[in-house]
């Protein structure tokens, strides 16, 4: 009678198994939270309201009326010649009349002050796949990126998952409303370099997430004074650049380029997408624009792997070719989302809270700090955790976007009706007034 | 430390090369490091490596896994033609020739894949696509037997989206709030859920699909590199039955760093599959040091257009469980079989026998079997819930745009039209197989009988000069420049025996047929009187 031998399940690979995904931190974890409990204005006023998703929902209406109005943008199959365009094979080149609705796009989002060529614009599937995509061509597994913290939570796992790259921080605090100083850049390499790890490259998100402000001209162009020193990369991740309050505050590193006649330009790559500006992440919409030859080749190829299907892009071409649609929609937009700012703002300035001082993105920058029993990490996890089981808040804790100095929150103002924001106003003002009582009352020692 | 890193990384030359380099280069600079310092240390090996690669390269590249040099300019050439002569572009030097000195460095990875210069396939793809054969605007255009993809029922398709496109993305029920917020990475479950219904259609048996086990991408691309990231590390390898698609190369390769360990299949065999090949495939690998992590089928194959009988598939799984490894059946062209062979896909394998489940998985995709290739979306379905898990975490990086997934789920959803256009469709590609199997026999050159795709793996070696890859490249030269024909040869499909092209019907209509054979006749004239 043979003994039966029980083999080794078939094996898997590290990628597979790592949980570099992140999907148990607190980010993601308080969206499980608001998953099992959504608050919903009629059936569920006391669920969980979700302020952990900057997603843009302000300016639905004018794509709705636009997909109305132009019901040509969404059938091809009329269009003869556009039909068979469009399903055949899928080059990586993606459509030409595309890009070039993209670039113009992206100028228009600058006020015409940097000029897109079309043959530099590669696609992808979203902005996730565009940072991986250019991890993937900068940097060898092992080498590592600097990212100013606080940095959204997502690059742990779209930058170093599959690559393999490494991401060293470059440390921002609130002395200084966390702007990114030479000093961090510097101390930050040079960390790298005592451990014997290779830098290729610094990625910026300007406007930054979470922070929710524009980075100022003369920091980036120490940021590139740094890079071209260290003969290093710059990806500037610029998806939110549609979403300033006001046009003139945002500068994006392509115009500072073109102000210095695009010296030593081959250095840098942007990032850009339509899932925030135009609130269509579902579209799954990305582009890589780089100055550099070689790069842009190489992201092309590589696209095959995350393209667009030929069917949206045909309809974004439509939609963002038509100038008064777009120039509406952008000044629109930014109104909608400063007033919404605005709202907050004072909302939680009437609770006694601060916030950053902000100018662009869907969330704010809220500083809890003087709620923390202590200047920890765990403190700041304790609060967290009673944000979001007692005022049924989810918000994005600092230390998950790698905050060094602890009790800062990210909070998203963009992805809900007015009428919720209040609601969660509302229930922030209650907390506080509960903690103001329970401090003065000699029973309660400790929260 | 630091330069010998550098000229480490500098030297390599393609992503299997690169180990292979440093077990080369790194004892050898310790050797000469003894006496010639860092300089020597770092120069003297790395001119060994390169005389070594091209001592290789003189042999006869195929063993080396990468395709031929082109006959012309590559495409990244003509691409940065194209681009600095727009304005106010940076001037700077556009393509340094290893980047060790000036702009900063893109990766070993990047290197790599920008180097490589792109293979015949490619330079056939693109001449065809640059310079179109029409019958009434450019008769002496290249006509293109290239491209594995399906033509013949665009038609249909077309008129489905004519009367029901705007309804799908826009209706009442519907907003857009709907289409355009997040939604899970790995696809709808509605469309999931059409989609399994859509792969039992297809191959006209009442086989289950689970849509709780399928992973949506945008495109058969991804879901193969996805699964090759959840298999095997950089390093590992998988055993691929050759010919196989030259797409490969690159989906397995160039992120995921997996190499890909051919098994050779012969003519005499038509080309059919054996365990003692796989065997010996696997024992080889394992000599050179190499972790075989699994295989990769491709059923029907791509570019043979056999199917795998019940036995054979049988034997596959025995072998993997055997071995311990994974099976990835590559099932795109499931739907276009066109022969008498019943097809077999593994699910009806894994439903009937007792196999370890978790080291099955199937690849599909909605591009050849419905018409669809710019709407890609490719299939990851698995019967591991650790693989399940992760691709569905990674499909974040190729998701499908939400429209085009309305959109399916609508068109999907239509049984009627779903129905009609299988059976036509099948029809349509099997008049086509027929058509064209048959002009190319009146040339006296045979194909691998088939019974699926839509392309014929041809036998052109009589009209080849000398029997090798050379006369073979020469033959695919003379298709493309003279006759004005592209099709693949068997070398980028990694075939052992010159001479074997692979000629796609699918972007042809049936009067062209003629066209193409009597373009065909004209050159094997002059090839057979030369020879």
């Amino acid at each position: 009678m043979a003994i039966e031998i029980e083999k080794p399940a078939v094996g898997l690979s590290k990628v597979a198994v790592s949980d570099t995904h992140g999907e148990y931190s607190p980010y993601f974890a308080g969206w499980k939270a608001y998953d099992e409990n959504p608050y919903d204005e009629l059936w569920n006023s006391s669920g969980v309201i979700q302020m952990g998703l900057a997603e843009n929902q302000v300016s639905f209406d004018l794509l709705e009326q636009y997909l109305e109005k132009h019901s040509e943008a969404t059938n091809w199959g009329n269009r003869t010649s556009g039909f068979r365009d469009n399903a055949l094979f899928q080059d990586y080149h993606g459509l030409q009349s595309f890009r070039k609705a993209m670039a113009s796009f992206m100028e228009q989002i600058r006020g015409g002050r940097a000029k897109f060529n079309p043959d530099r614009i590669v696609i992808t599937a979203g902005a996730t796949a565009a940072n991986e995509l250019l991890t993937f061509i900068l940097a060898d597994p092992g080498d590592a990126l600097l990212i100013p913290t606080p940095y959204y939570p997502g690059f742990d796992r779209d930058l170093r998952w599959r690559t393999g790259v490494k991401i060293v921080p470059v440390h921002c605090d609130s002395s200084n409303n966390f702007e990114i100083t030479p000093q961090a850049l510097d101390a930050a390499y040079n960390e790298a370099e005592s451990h014997n790890i290779k830098v290729k490259g610094v990625l910026i998100t300007n406007p930054s997430n979470p922070l929710g402000a524009t980075i100022k001209r003369s920091t980036l162009e120490e940021i590139l004074e740094f890079v071209t020193r260290k003969n290093i990369h710059l990806v500037s991740d610029e998806i939110y650049s549609g979403s300033t309050f006001s046009g003139e505050e945002f500068v994006s590193v392509a115009e500072v380029l073109e102000a210095r006649d695009y010296k030593e330009s081959d250095r840098v790559h942007i990032v850009y997408s339509l899932s925030k500006d135009l609130g269509l992440p579902g579209f799954r919409v990305g582009t890589i624009y780089s100055y550099n030859d070689k790069v842009v080749t190489t992201a092309r190829r590589m696209s095959s792997f995350t393209l667009i299907s030929s069917q949206t892009q045909q309809l974004l071409a439509s939609m963002l070719s038509d100038r008064t649609f777009t120039e509406n929609y952008i000044k629109t937009n930014r109104e909608r989302l400063k007033k919404r700012h605005q709202m907050i703002i004072d909302g939680l300035k009437n609770s006694g809270i601060e916030c950053l001082k902000g100018n662009a993105g869907l969330f704010c920058w809220m500083n809890l700090s003087p709620l923390l029993e202590e200047p920890t990490k765990e403190s700041e996890l304790t609060l967290w955790k009673s944000m979001l089981h007692e005022v049924k808040l989810n918000i994005s804790p600092g230390s998950s976007c790698h905050c060094s100095d602890p009790g800062w929150f990210r909070v998203c103002f963009a992805n809900m009706s007015e009428q919720t924001l209040q609601v969660a106003l509302t229930r922030i003002h209650n907390f506080m007034d509960r903690r103001k009582a329970m401090k003065s009352s000699p029973d309660f020692s400790s929260y | 430390m630091k330069k010998i890193r550098n000229s480490s990384t500098t030297t390599t030359t393609g992503g299997g090369g690169a180990t292979t380099a440093m077990r080369v280069i790194v004892p050898l600079q310790g050797v000469v490091q003894g006496r010639g310092g860092l300089f020597l240390g770092s120069v003297i090996p790395c001119a060994l490596f390169y005389f070594l690669q091209l001592y290789l390269k003189g042999r006869g590249g195929r063993k080396s896994g990468e395709p031929p040099a082109p006959p012309e300019s590559s495409p990244s050439e003509t691409h940065l033609r194209e681009v600095s002569t727009l304005q106010r572009v940076h001037s700077r030097l556009l393509l340094s020739p290893r980047g060790t000195s000036g702009p900063a460095q893109v990766s070993s990875r990047a290197n790599a894949i920008a180097k490589q210069a792109d293979g015949t396939y490619c330079v056939g793809l693109k001449r065809a696509a640059d310079d179109p054969y029409d019958e009434m605007n450019n008769p002496d255009g290249v006509i293109q037997l290239g491209l594995a993809e399906n033509r013949l029922s665009l038609d249909m398709v077309q008129e489905w989206l004519a009367d029901n496109t705007r309804e799908s993305i826009i209706s009442q029920d519907l907003s857009i709030s709907g289409i355009a917020a997040y939604q899970s990475f790995d696809g709808l479950m509605e469309l999931k859920v059409v989609v399994a219904e859509f792969m039992s259609q297809v191959i006209e048996k009442p086989q289950f699909f689970n849509p709780a086990q399928i992973v949506l991408t945008a495109g058969a691309t991804p879901a193969i590199e996805i699964l090759s990231f959840c298999l095997a590390d950089p390093g590992n390898a998988f055993l691929v039955p050759s010919p196989y698609n030259p797409d490969l190369d690159r989906d397995v390769k160039w992120r995921a760093g997996v190499e890909i360990v051919p098994v050779p299949c012969r003519s005499a065999d038509n080309f059919s599959l054996s365990t003692t090949a796989l065997d010996r495939a696997f024992n080889q690998a394992k000599k050179r040091g190499l972790k075989v992590r699994g295989m990769i089928i491709s059923n029907p194959s791509n570019p043979v257009g056999v199917l795998y009988n019940r036995e054979m598939l049988y034997s596959l799984l025995d072998f993997a469980t055997e071995k311990n490894i994974h099976i990835i059946s590559n099932e795109v062209f499931a739907g276009s079989t066109h022969g008498s062979e019943e097809f077999v896909s593994m699910a009806e394998i894994i439903d009937t026998e007792d196999y370890d489940r978790g080291r099955v998985h199937i690849i599909y995709g909605l591009s050849k079997d419905i018409s669809l290739p710019g709407y890609g979306i490719g299939v990851i379905y698995t019967f591991n819930e650790n693989v399940l898990s992760a691709a569905k975490k990674l499909a974040r990086f190729s998701p499908v745009s939400a429209p085009t997934q309305r959109l399916l789920v609508s068109m999907l959803s239509h049984t009627k039209f779903i129905q009609r256009f299988i059976k036509i469709n099948r029809e349509r590609v099997r008049r086509m197989y027929i058509l064209f199997a048959g002009g190319l026999k009146l040339l006296g050159i045979e194909c691998i009988k088939s019974n699926g795709g839509f392309y014929c793996w041809a036998d052109m070696s009589s009209l080849i000069r000398s029997y090798s890859e050379k006369g073979e490249l020469e033959l695919w030269e003379n298709l493309l420049n003279v006759a004005k024909v592209n099709a693949t040869p068997g070398s980028s499909c990694h075939c052992v025996e010159p001479g074997w092209f692979r000629l796609c019907f699918s972007t042809l209509r049936e009067k062209d047929i003629p066209v193409v054979i009597e373009r065909i006749r004209k050159i094997s004239e002059t090839c057979i009187s030369r020879s």
